[in-house]
């Protein structure tokens, strides 16, 4: 089990494959599901697209024909990229990302990927056009999406453009859903501020300042928010710790969470 | 003898004080702002304001003219802790954040969990879910209406909201065995099964909440105190609302009837009989009513899904997901039944292991991010989980109510006496534990 029911299985898949390289071809179907996973990495290098992240796997306990028997996974962790999604997206999704071409001039070039993925549309917008995305997300007649639902940030670290701005955007006319992301530097993490046109980003952007780091261009007041005002550091990015004391629990010293071993 | 502050000189009446120092050279020159502006200061311990918010007022004389929310204090890392656990664990965490509606947290995060995993629950998982969920809803509205009723002064709106919240708690305890903070919902199901007479207790419960429920009405709908302390009080309109994205009882209250259990369905709502109730006016009133009749329809789902609870498995049938031991009720309280314990150490090696990876290990979602919105008793309580595939959430993000609706607290006050600032807060009802997780 594991694979989600949307994603088709390539015709092109030979009965004498495994299981598991059929569940695996099916997550990235433009890739050959016999090419070896050394010569897959040797080519892409580990983690180096802003859209990769993240450990191919399948089965739940642990991977399969890798030689790793610690149980730790730790030998053979291949990434894992987000599939770029081929027209029809299939749902709404092919309407929305048309009626936002007819809409914003910059489309082609906002959009840096589309990625479709358990029933959700994900657009990933270059940060200069997100304004004009926004907009036009939020005035066109065929888009209204009117609600801001959420603004949050993900720290994909190991990555080129690592901090991503991830809004989710709600249709309160048509009922849809979209998501749309922007990924920035840790260098250069300015993102312009979406508080113009959504007032309510106004408190999540700055948690997504405060946790994450990410500058929002234009805010009114970007301070921090849930930590304290003089807190050094942006406590939700993968290389923050969790912090916490090890302790003793009949004679053992347990190490904080974060420093414990754990199955990957 | 000399003192800096107020030096003194012998006169023939006696000893002369010169006050002197401070700001009241500016007092005695007069004043550059309005006749009374004062800034005041309320919170973050005060009875008044739900919790540890801290509000800082402008006001002139008894006039609101600016009015500024400091959020934090009770910020806890749960987002943060939740990468460090395995995605079972995560339900341990996540029920704490916002603690008047746990089963909404919990549900939240397993939906998106079993999104990613791609599977599907048993159908009896899913009614007890709704059960928990609608059971839960008319808890926190209990505590809305307790807290509200004793911050506007009337304390017997608390003691009797207190006295039903404490029932809906004894149902919470008879079925997991916890008042608060209870991890029932699991990604794939819930934990355990209802307990045997349930039923009848629930159902007598559903009659005890809707002579409650009478009581309200015959205790503050026509009470004129509590009409005036909330007609015209803390308006925000529809427009207001989704541009600050408050959704739930104030948006529905704005005369928007907006729902996710009716718009954009989960768990199988579309398939119960009941009603979204609205209302025009947009005021604190106006979210008194709808709230209370949002009561009167949850107990309306929660006797269809008694009706429709059929035998079966209340946990997915996947040993790779599913926590294989039933629990059962030991001398030390909830743990692994004796026959599972009996079962995996006599008999079944395969049993063993997998309760032994299940437990040190947990189980692997495949990567990716998904995002599930629920009708919580405050809004759209919206889950945004991401994995990279490994045994433990990448990111796990939660959209609060609580904390994007707080953000019309200027918009409902400013203007407004200082003393309906309280109602306004009131009718928000955030939930602090919610707000800053």
């Amino acid at each position: 089990m594991g694979t989600p029911p949307e994603r088709p299985v390539p015709d092109d898949a030979s009965p004498d494959q495994s299981a598991s390289e059929i569940e695996r071809s099916t997550v990235d179907s433009s890739r050959s599901a016999t090419e070896p996973d050394a010569a897959r990495l040797a080519r892409t290098g580990p983690a180096a697209d802003e859209a990769t992240f993240g450990v191919e796997r399948h089965g739940m306990f642990g991977p399969m024909g890798s030689g790793d028997t610690s149980g730790y996974s730790g030998l053979v962790r291949p990434p894992w990229t987000a599939p770029a999604a081929e027209r029809p997206y299939g749902s709404y999704f092919d309407d929305v990302v048309d009626a936002l071409t007819v809409a914003y001039p910059g489309t082609s070039e906002a959009i840096t990927r589309v990625v479709v993925d358990r029933g959700e549309l994900t657009l990933h917008v270059a940060r200069e056009h997100l304004i004009g995305v926004m907009t036009a997300l939020r005035n066109d007649e065929s888009l209204r999406f009117e609600l801001c639902s959420s603004v949050s940030g993900v720290d994909y670290l190991g990555t080129t453009n690592r901090l991503h701005a991830v809004y989710h955007m709600t249709s309160m006319t048509y009922r849809r859903r979209i998501r749309v992301e922007v990924a920035v530097t840790v260098e250069d993490p300015h993102i312009p501020s979406i508080t113009a046109l959504y007032p309510t980003a106004d408190w999540q952007e700055r948690e997504t300042y405060d946790m994450f780091g990410i500058v929002f261009d234009g805010h009114p007041a970007l301070t921090r928010i849930l930590m304290p005002d003089d807190w050094d550091g942006f406590p939700q990015r993968k290389d923050y710790p969790l912090g916490g004391v090890p302790v003793q629990y009949k004679g053992a010293t347990i190490p904080p969470p974060d420093e414990r071993r754990y199955y990957k | 003898m000399t003192d800096s502050y107020a030096p003194s000189r012998e006169t023939t009446e006696g000893r002369v004080y010169n006050l002197s120092g401070g700001d009241w050279d500016q007092v005695l020159a007069g004043h550059t702002v309005g006749e009374e502006r004062m800034v005041l200061n309320m919170g973050p311990q005060h009875p008044s304001t739900h919790g540890v918010l801290r509000l800082v007022l402008e006001l002139e004389g008894e006039t609101v003219t600016d009015a500024r929310v400091v959020i934090g204090y009770l910020h806890t890392g749960i987002e943060k802790n939740t990468e460090y656990r395995t995605w079972t664990q995560g339900v341990t965490f996540l029920t704490r954040a916002d603690y008047l509606s746990p089963f909404f947290n919990e549900t939240a995060y397993c939906l998106g969990v079993e999104r990613l995993l791609g599977v599907e629950i048993p159908e009896r998982a899913k009614l007890i879910r709704i059960l928990m969920m609608e059971i839960n809803r008319l808890s926190s509205h209990w505590v809305w209406l307790a807290t509200g009723g004793m911050e506007l002064g009337a304390l017997t709106a608390m003691t009797n909201g207190f006295r039903a919240r404490e029932r809906c708690l004894d149902i919470f305890e008879l079925v997991t065995g916890l008042r608060m903070n209870h991890a029932y919902v699991r990604p794939g199901g819930v934990a355990q099964d209802l307990p045997a007479g349930a039923d009848e207790k629930i159902r007598e419960w559903v009659k005890e909440m809707r002579q409650e429920l009478h009581g309200v009405d015959k205790l503050l709908t026509g009470q004129t105190i509590w009409v005036n302390r909330l007609k015209d009080v803390g308006w925000i309109g529809v427009e207001g609302c989704i541009a600050l994205g408050i959704t739930g009882p104030i948006l529905r209250a704005a005369g928007l009837p907006w729902d996710l259990r009716k718009t954009q369905p989960y768990l199988g709502y579309e398939t119960f009989d009941f009603e979204v109730p609205t209302d025009d006016r947009g005021d604190c009133w106006s979210r008194y009513v709808v709230r209370v009749a949002e009561m009167w329809e949850s107990l309306k789902i929660v006797e269809q899904v008694l009706d429709r609870l059929e035998p079966g498995p209340t946990m997915i049938d996947d040993p790779k997901i599913a926590w294989p031991a039933k629990l059962s009720l030991g001398p030390d309280g909830m743990g692994n039944s004796l026959e599972h314990v009996q079962h995996i150490m006599a008999t079944s090696m395969e049993s063993l292991i997998h309760h032994f990876k299940l437990v040190t290990e947990g189980f692997r979602v495949p990567p990716g991010q998904t995002y599930q919105a629920i009708e919580s008793p405050r809004g759209e309580l919206g889950a945004h989980v991401v994995s990279d595939g490994g045994t433990r959430p990448y990111r796990v993000h939660f959209r609060e109510p609580s904390f994007i609706n707080l953000q019309g607290t200027a918009t409902m006050s400013i203007g407004g006496m200082v003393a309906d600032v309280i109602a306004s807060v009131a009718s928000i009802d955030p939930v602090m534990g919610g707000c800053d997780r």
